[in-house]
């Protein structure tokens, strides 16, 4: 092995990288926020909506679950440009990423809804609680508490798997990546250098998570 | 410039052939490394433990498609040459040992102490209390998310498209290039996905559903 490393041109160029691993936390973020507002509403719309929605509903789920996330980017870069709408990569790429998490969070949205039991809400009713308090109360700290661990690991998948979005050049950092690597050729140095930015990301993110649920939603349950 | 003919079908849904084939490798070999890594993770040696910690941390913190890229320019460099199916063999198998390994540490730690407790009692050494006692009990409950976890495995394949590995995607992307009719193209290809990986998804939620009813009972 006489492979003579060069990290200099790799640090050079860290202003690059780190509007790069801005624009992917901000890319995951605005996603996520976007997809579980996308979420919410499919879970109530498969749990307490009208029948005819949750046929749409399910199909949206299965096809966004059972097909590779670069295939549905392609399909957003690709196919609905042909049909005559134009944007750019950055928004094709958010919009695959909302459309992608909508389809996981519902699922998870929807087990913390059925996790409250009716005789809880019954109980804060009697309890003489009113209806925003059972709400508060009752339904949202639990059912947080319940989809929580799934829902900041679901984050943190998403976060990681964004870096495909460089497929189609959106100004990610792993796009940032692929750019330095054609101006300097040192493409195994830069590899080694963005992956351990998202290790670290990742390493953040579930502690930050970890913290949160420890401040926030650490008391005992009643099972 | 020319229109999407039977024959593009046809190349598209050759190039499926491939997309199975990576994902067989990729289970078999992640099956076996899952298998090392969760018995790892639940090892009593403090190194073995630590070892295998670090590698799913590694695997699960980073994103396949730089873990293929760093196998793909990181090879070359240590004088292994490189065609894309050893690379994407290489990164897919890695990458499934880490999510398999955490299924299966989780379906080895369900299985009660006492097991382990009375398998030590009767004498039976680290062999034959994993392979005799807790193995075939942690298996029955890891069906049902091995089998959900590979439709993630052929999911994951399609990354191989972006380091030129001719699977499903890539096919899909060289026909696209010639005819230029992405609707039609990436339809079918997500298509041929939906069609192997729908009745997995089934498979799984079926298995769960009855060992949920198993164990209400």
């Amino acid at each position: 092995m006489h492979y003579q490393f060069q990290f200099q041109d790799v640090f050079a160029a860290w202003p690059l990288l780190l509007q790069g691993t801005w624009i992917t936390i901000r890319l995951s973020l605005t996603a996520t926020v976007l997809g579980l507002a996308v979420a919410i509403a499919c879970a109530w719309g498969k749990t307490s909506g009208p029948k005819w929605l949750r046929f749409p509903i399910n199909a949206y789920i299965e096809l966004i679950r059972n097909t590779p996330f670069l295939v549905q980017l392609f399909f957003f870069f690709f196919a609905l440009p042909a049909l005559g709408l134009r944007w750019s990569a950055h928004a094709a790429a958010l919009v695959a990423m909302v459309v992608n998490l909508g389809a996981y969070a519902t699922e998870i949205i929807r087990a913390g809804i059925e996790s409250i039991p009716r005789g809880q809400i019954e109980a804060g009713l009697a309890l003489n609680l009113r209806r925003h308090q059972v709400f508060r109360h009752i339904i949202l700290k639990p059912a947080l508490k319940a989809i929580y661990p799934a829902l900041t690991s679901q984050f943190i998948l998403l976060m990681l798997s964004s870096a495909v979005v460089s497929a189609i050049s959106a100004d990610d950092l792993t796009s940032v990546a692929a750019n330095l690597q054609s101006q300097t050729f040192r493409s195994f140095e830069i590899y080694i250098v963005v992956a351990l930015i998202y290790l670290a990301l990742a390493l953040a993110f579930s502690g930050l998570f970890r913290l949160v649920y420890r401040l926030a939603l650490n008391y005992p349950d009643r099972r | 410039m020319r229109t999407f003919g039977f024959p593009d079908f046809l190349f598209i849904l050759q190039a499926a052939q491939w997309t199975i084939a990576l994902s067989l490798i990729a289970f078999v070999g992640g099956a076996i490394g899952g298998l090392l890594v969760a018995l790892g993770r639940t090892s009593d040696n403090a190194f073995a433990r630590r070892a295998a910690t670090v590698f799913v941390q590694v695997f699960q913190g980073t994103p396949l498609l730089l873990q293929l890229f760093l196998i793909f320019f990181g090879f070359p460099v240590m004088g292994i040459d490189v065609n894309p199916w050893v690379a994407a063999g290489t990164a897919l198998v890695l990458n499934t040992s880490a999510f398999l390994g955490e299924i299966w540490r989780g379906c080895i730690e369900a299985i009660p102490h006492g097991q382990r407790e009375a398998a030590d009692a009767l004498g039976l050494h680290y062999v034959a209390r994993m392979r005799d006692v807790i193995l075939p009990q942690a298996f029955k409950i890891a069906l049902a998310p091995t089998v959900g976890y590979m439709v993630q495995v052929i999911k994951g394949t399609s990354l191989a498209a972006i380091i030129g590995f001719t699977e499903v995607t890539r096919a899909g992307q060289i026909v696209n290039n010639a005819t230029f009719q992405p609707l039609i193209v990436f339809s079918l290809v997500a298509g041929i996905y939906f069609a192997l990986c729908w009745p997995l998804s089934l498979l799984a939620a079926r298995m769960e559903r009855r060992q949920a009813q198993a164990l209400a009972r």
